[in-house]
């Protein structure tokens, strides 16, 4: 990623679905990608036990093994000018029929090459990390095999070129999620919370399966290039439909408003996969999605300011829900709710946001991820303790920690030039463009966002790492002594490493706009607009409202004494830890009543259905009953039965002849 | 006389050897019922025989014969058979066949 | 055609005797009685098969079902027991009326049909029987039907086979010898030796007069138990009041006289005999009974 330079753009008038055929060692093997962690994960599956002692070593090489073949297929795409950036590499007829033919094909562009490299770098990164994490676990393996599994599913969603392809991929992300929030399922609320994930992106893909028929009815095809060079000829509604229905999918698969509630639950899964799947990646998937169809959404301009709306409500939710968790790994998740929620409403802006938004996923997939690794690493060094009130003062103890979620910490609060700065600041200057009341609306509430997450984070921050000790001992009987401890190399070399993507990623790919250029031939090229505030205004302004965000919190969380007992606080306080009552209103809004409904249709099927399936079968075995009364076994009855229908045959004969 | 009379005859024969297949119980005498019948058919066989000028009616009728005989050993075999397991040559004992 | 003369005599004077004798199987108390109606009709049915220019017929008619299959009949109504006919109370309800209307229908149907056709004049056989009937029902019956010809006796074969197959009875365990008898009969202490012979006083069939003990008491088993059954049996009650006095007993025994010692080796085995025999009168059933369990 760091290699990437910026390549002048020749022809700025880009078509979208100008596709040419992949060529070159890495781009025909790209297949590899989605093949190497699968076969992986087969294997270490299949092979069970028996490929415990060196079952780790095989994920970690499949995982590594993607990111050569990714590093080596961006160079070969960088090596081309860049209207000829988007090849297509056709894999095998998947699904033939007259009405519909979809073959199995990926698609190498600059969004996907991006998404690539970011799966494949920090999976391996998490790969790494895992083998001491998980190194006390007996299923160590199965850990892997699951994480080769959704590499493998993670590429091909963002491989795939076209939407049933996806889905598969789509799928089978959610299905490696479900797996990793409940590898620990002997635990009854981790298998509650992978259930409740599970049942959540169900919903949503109810959204995607719906817009995958909106496609197919209107376009007749389902790969990209279809649906986008038929787009501009679909009626506006179609399009906010089919962009409804997307963003529906989207919000279950990030976690945004209203389908937000699995997140927080699914941090049960053990901290690589909450860094991995649930902070840099699969979360983000809904973001791609939105981003890959923006030749549909940018006809919909009421489905993206329906998806704008949701980015910013979730921003701001997961910003509350944040500042009052106590949990550290669920303050991280609302963190990453709010930080998705960013990532959205610039996908809600159009062509001028997708870049950014993309560019915003990157960074806060190298800071998060390596926040919750030093989450991670802090709870391996406390007995898995996860309260941030029974954290303080462990800068000292866990030196590399500290230093490498510190970095994390001044990325998210957007500190320039840490990478936060140019992503975060560049969608909030974004939010400001527009006209009449939009502007105004997302650029405030991002601006306010940016302050809450300073303050957030800086509870965190300082909460774990700085203030008085508050860990739990022996003596006073609140649990276990502590000893907090530094990690081993295993776990604090990925967390280096993605500190350094957090310092310096952002600043150098923005360098002269070289991501956003080496997005063009996804996203189009944008002419720059003002916002409506001057640019200088609404940056100063995010620095004083970061600020004082940071300083709120440490006067609150680092100067003063925090208590060990949460205090009540105020309504607001009490309803933010509580996720704003999401669950509350989940299960009065709809478990109550389909529960209710399920009762109901079982009532009815016992009552009715039932009775009338009974009912036929009582009836023919009555009429048996009545029928079974002739066969008397008196062959003399029979006989005269006989006689009878030969009589009956015989007067029947002779009235047809007379 | 008409010759037709023969032919009324084996009719009431015919339903009379139905009549004691369906009313008696001893299965020796339904059997004879039975034998009853054939040999009405044989008399109509051998009227048609004699009104169209034809011996195949009575060739028919004594292949009749033959098969009845066929029939009345394997028949008598099966009642001596049943009798001796059931000790009973009643058709009313033999009901296993019922629903 | 009309009949002559003879033959409608032959017809009136038959016809109607025929039909009485079928209904005699239908109405016969006893299964020996429906047999010989059934017997009648059949013989009858052969003359009236002679009567219709079907001579070969009508003795066949004849030899094969008066002769072999009524036979037939009887033999196994013998076998099966005269008295195993059920009795002709009705047992199955509504049979009897739906029996009755039946054959009624069936009967006025058929004869509706006989009378209500009408059929070409009748051509006779006097043609076809020119070289004589059987000579012609051989032609027919070798040329047109020959092959059916093979199939009945085909038929035949297999019938035979089959009523022997039906018939048979398989010996499950070894047919008991004389030394098995002899054993069982030893095992069971009762009569080590034959029955005693009836007839004590031959003054006429004396199988039907039981033996005496050496005590004068009659000894039931000796007569034959066909006869016992039947109630033919003999009691001597009966004959004493015509024998001589009983004291003639000694005089019977006088003419032997070889002394009291060889007297008493003689009746002490036989009134052993006889108490046992007054202790189990059922012991005569016990071959029966042996043959049953086989």
């Amino acid at each position: 990623m760091l290699n990437l330079l910026p390549v002048p753009v020749e022809s700025t008038d880009w078509v979208p679905g100008s596709v040419e055929a992949a060529s070159g060692m890495f781009q025909t093997g790209a297949w590899l990608l989605v093949a190497l962690p699968l076969v992986s994960a087969a294997v270490l599956l299949v092979l069970g036990r028996r490929a415990d002692r060196w079952g780790h070593w095989l994920g970690l090489g499949a995982s590594a093994g993607t990111f050569v073949v990714g590093a080596g297929l961006l160079m070969s795409l960088l090596g081309y000018p860049a209207d000829s950036r988007v090849r297509s590499l056709a894999m095998f007829d998947w699904i033939s029929t007259s009405e519909l033919s979809v073959a199995a094909g990926l698609r190498l562009d600059p969004l996907s090459l991006t998404f690539v490299m970011l799966v494949s770098l920090v999976g391996t990164l998490i790969h790494v990390y895992s083998v001491a994490y998980m190194e006390h676990d007996t299923d160590r393996r199965r850990f892997f095999a699951y994480l080769n599994l959704f590499v493998a599913a993670m590429l091909l969603l963002v491989l795939a070129d076209s939407y049933l392809l996806m889905f598969v991929g789509w799928e089978g992300v959610g299905l490696a999620s479900y797996l990793l929030i409940g590898f620990w399922n002997h635990v009854p609320a981790y298998a509650t919370a992978a259930k409740k994930a599970f049942i959540m992106n169900r919903v949503a893909d109810v959204g995607m399966i719906v817009a995958l028929m909106l496609m197919f009815s209107t376009f007749g095809g389902l790969d990209f290039a279809t649906v986008f060079a038929g787009a501009p000829e679909a009626s506006e509604g179609k399009l906010t439909a089919i962009g409804l229905m997307l963003l529906v999918a989207a919000t279950g698969k990030s976690a945004q408003f209203p389908l937000q509630a699995w997140l927080g639950d699914a941090m049960a899964g053990p901290t690589p996969v909450s860094a991995l799947i649930h902070a840099a990646t699969m979360v983000t998937a809904g973001v791609y999605l939105i981003v890959r169809s923006g030749p549909v959404f940018n006809l919909a301009p009421t489905a993206l300011l329906v998806v704008a709306i949701v980015g910013a409500i979730t921003l701001l939710y997961g910003a509350i829900v944040g500042c009052a968790k106590d949990d550290i790994k669920k303050t991280l998740a609302a963190s990453t709710m709010s930080q998705i929620g960013y990532m959205m409403l610039a996908a809600g802006l159009g062509p001028i946001g997708y870049a950014f938004a993309i560019f915003h996923l990157l960074t806060h997939g190298f800071f998060k991820a390596g926040m919750f690794l030093g989450a991670g690493s802090v709870m391996h060094g406390m007995n898995d303790q996860v309260d941030m009130r029974r954290f303080g003062g462990l800068s000292t103890y866990m030196k590399i920690t500290w230093i490498t979620f510190g970095l994390g910490w001044l990325a998210i609060l957007g500190v320039p030039p840490f990478s936060g700065f140019w992503s975060k600041d560049k969608i909030i200057e974004s939010a400001f463009v527009g006209e009449g009341w939009q502007p105004w609306v997302f650029g405030t509430v991002a601006l306010l966002g940016a302050g809450i997450t300073a303050f957030y984070m800086s509870r965190l921050f300082f909460m774990t790492f700085h203030g008085k000790k508050r860990w739990t001992s022996e003596k006073d009987g609140t649990g276990p002594d502590q000893h907090p401890h530094e990690s081993p190399l295993w776990m604090t070399l990925p967390m280096i490493v993605l500190a350094f993507g957090s310092v310096a990623l952002g600043g150098l790919l923005m360098i002269g706009g070289a991501f956003t250029t080496w997005l063009e031939p996804v996203t189009g090229h944008v002419e720059h607009h003002d916002p409506v505030l001057p640019i200088p205004v609404i940056m100063a302004a995010t620095i004083v409202l970061v600020l004082l965000g940071a300083f709120l919190a440490w006067r609150q969380y680092a100067a003063a004494e925090v208590p060990v007992v949460a205090p009540r606080g105020s309504v607001l306080t009490r309803a933010a830890r509580q996720d704003l009552y999401q669950d509350t209103v989940n299960e009065a809004v709809f478990m109550a009543p389909g529960q209710y409904l399920t009762r109901s249709l079982v009532y009815g099927d016992r009552q009715i259905v039932d009775n009338a399936f009974t009912g036929v079968g009582r009836a023919s075995s009555g009429s048996g009953r009545l029928l079974r009364l002739l066969q008397n076994g008196f062959a003399r009855s029979y006989a005269t039965v006989m006689v009878f229908g030969v009589l009956v045959v015989a007067v029947v004969v002779l009235a047809v002849q007379a | 006389m008409e010759i037709t009379n023969y032919l009324v005859l084996a009719a009431i024969l015919f339903a009379i050897g139905c009549a004691t297949v369906l009313l008696r119980r001893s299965a020796i005498i339904v059997f004879m019922g039975i034998e009853l019948m054939l040999n009405a058919t044989n008399l109509a066989f051998v009227t048609f025989a004699r009104m169209h000028g034809d011996l195949s009616g009575q060739v028919i009728a004594f292949f009749v014969m033959v098969v009845a005989a066929a029939e009345v050993v394997v028949g008598l075999a099966i009642i001596v058979a049943i009798f001796r397991t059931r000790k009973s040559a009643s058709v009313d004992d033999v009901n296993l066949l019922k629903g | 055609m009309m009949a002559s003369s003879g033959e409608a005599a032959l017809f009136w004077v038959l016809a109607p005797l025929m039909v009485l004798a079928a209904l005699g199987l239908v109405l016969a108390r006893k299964a020996v009685y429906a047999a010989l109606s059934m017997i009648f009709v059949m013989i009858a049915l052969a003359v009236l098969y002679v009567a219709q220019e079907a001579p070969f017929l009508g003795i066949v008619q004849v030899v094969v079902y008066t002769g072999a299959v009524m036979m037939l009949f009887v033999f196994v109504l013998m076998l099966v027991g005269v008295d195993a006919s059920p009795s002709r109370v009705e047992t199955i309800k509504g049979q009897r009326f739906a029996g009755i209307l039946m054959s009624v229908g069936l009967g006025v149907l058929l004869i509706t049909v006989v009378s209500r056709a009408t059929f070409a004049p009748a051509v006779g056989l006097e043609a076809a029987n020119g070289a004589t009937n059987p000579v012609g029902v051989a032609r027919v019956l070798m040329s047109d039907f020959v092959f059916d010809m093979e199939v009945v006796a085909v038929l035949l074969v297999t019938a035979a086979l089959a009523a022997l197959v039906l018939t048979h009875r398989r010996q499950l365990v070894r047919k008991p010898g004389q030394k098995e008898l002899a054993d069982q009969r030893v095992r069971s202490g009762k009569h080590l030796v034959n029955l005693p012979a009836p007839g004590v006083y031959a003054r006429h069939n004396a199988m039907d007069v039981p033996a005496l003990d050496p005590y004068g008491n009659p000894i039931e088993a000796s007569v034959s138990r066909v006869l016992r059954v039947r109630g033919q049996e003999r009691h001597l009650d009966a004959e004493v009041t015509t024998l001589p006095a009983p004291r003639s007993v000694p005089e019977i025994a006088t003419p032997a006289n070889e002394g009291p010692a060889t007297d008493a080796t003689t009746s002490a085995p036989a009134n052993t005999e006889a108490a046992d025999r007054g202790q189990d009168a059922e012991h005569t059933t016990r071959p029966d009974a042996a043959e049953g369990t086989r």
